[in-house]
């Protein structure tokens, strides 16, 4: 072996030998994890749809039982399993948003039950609700504003 | 049987397929830059609010229902198209109240699922 002198043959030794991040198995794993999930959700909706349900009220039922189940899942610790195949085939669906609120939560859990579970439940959850109803109000009063003439002000 | 027939398969395969491009995207950000799991919650978030306020997830959502609604895009299309109802039925106090209360089951849910669920945990068994 010759001797790395140079920062720049460092570099190339160290990307020579560090394992290439497999992105293309990722994505694929991310691809079919994430779209099973969205095909579960699918299935709800159809059978909510076929009992006469409205669709405001299906996506809700969606949600939560997505969310329900991934939430449980991560309190067995079987989510995290999942999540280190799928990658954010599991983060970037609603059932991330549930195992982000539980996955802090079950870690302080030591700390207690109202400031340690009940307070870190939000330290991803949070900011997600913050930058998402934050940007919905946005939303509304931007058409708000470009709508005036055709609604009636309160 | 009855069941299976009646079902919408060719809408299940773009639902699959319009998810999981959904979540590639985040892949690739995750694999790509350096952002942090939180960090791309809040812009997928952030993304579907604005797509959902410029009404252009909705095309996408008439396209792949469930595939396009269950991703984290779709909690912030449904924000903003919860706001801009809002707003139609009760002006400018509908901006602030619309938003969460179209998806106010979704938030809901998620606490008290959560908390259950932390409760019901087992602690973490430390790898060998």
């Amino acid at each position: 072996m010759k001797p790395l002198d140079t920062k720049k043959g460092y570099q190339d030794y160290v990307d020579k030998k560090s394992p290439n991040s497999p992105i293309l198995k990722n994505c694929f794993n991310a691809f079919w994890v994430g779209g099973l999930i969205c095909s579960i959700g699918q299935v709800i909706l159809f059978i909510c749809k076929q009992r006469g349900l409205d669709t405001q009220t299906s996506g809700t039922i969606v949600s939560i039982i997505l969310i329900g189940i991934s939430a449980f899942l991560t309190g067995l610790n079987i989510f995290n399993r999942i999540g280190k195949l799928a990658g954010a085939g599991s983060l970037i669906p609603i059932t991330g948003f549930a195992n982000s609120i539980v996955a802090p939560a079950m870690e302080y859990k030591s700390e207690g039950y109202v400031m340690g579970v009940g307070g870190k439940m939000f330290t991803v959850a949070g900011p997600v609700l913050v930058f998402g109803i934050s940007a919905s109000i946005i939303v509304g009063l931007v058409y708000l504003i470009f709508n005036s003439q055709s609604i009636t002000l309160v | 049987m009855e069941f299976l027939q009646s079902f919408d398969w060719m809408q299940l395969l773009k639902c699959f397929v319009v998810g999981g491009l959904i979540c590639v995207i985040g892949q690739i950000l995750i694999d790509k830059t350096k952002l942090t799991p939180a960090r791309i919650l809040v812009l997928f978030v952030t993304t579907g609010a604005i797509l959902g306020g410029l009404g252009i997830y909705q095309y996408l959502v008439d396209f792949a229902g469930a595939g396009a609604t269950v991703p984290l895009t779709g909690f912030g299309n449904n924000l903003a198209k919860g706001a801009i109802e809002g707003v139609k039925e009760s002006g400018i106090v509908g901006a602030f109240t619309g938003g969460v209360k179209a998806s106010a089951g979704g938030i809901a849910a998620a606490v008290f699922f959560g908390y259950i669920a932390s409760l019901i945990s087992k602690p973490k068994m430390k790898k060998q």
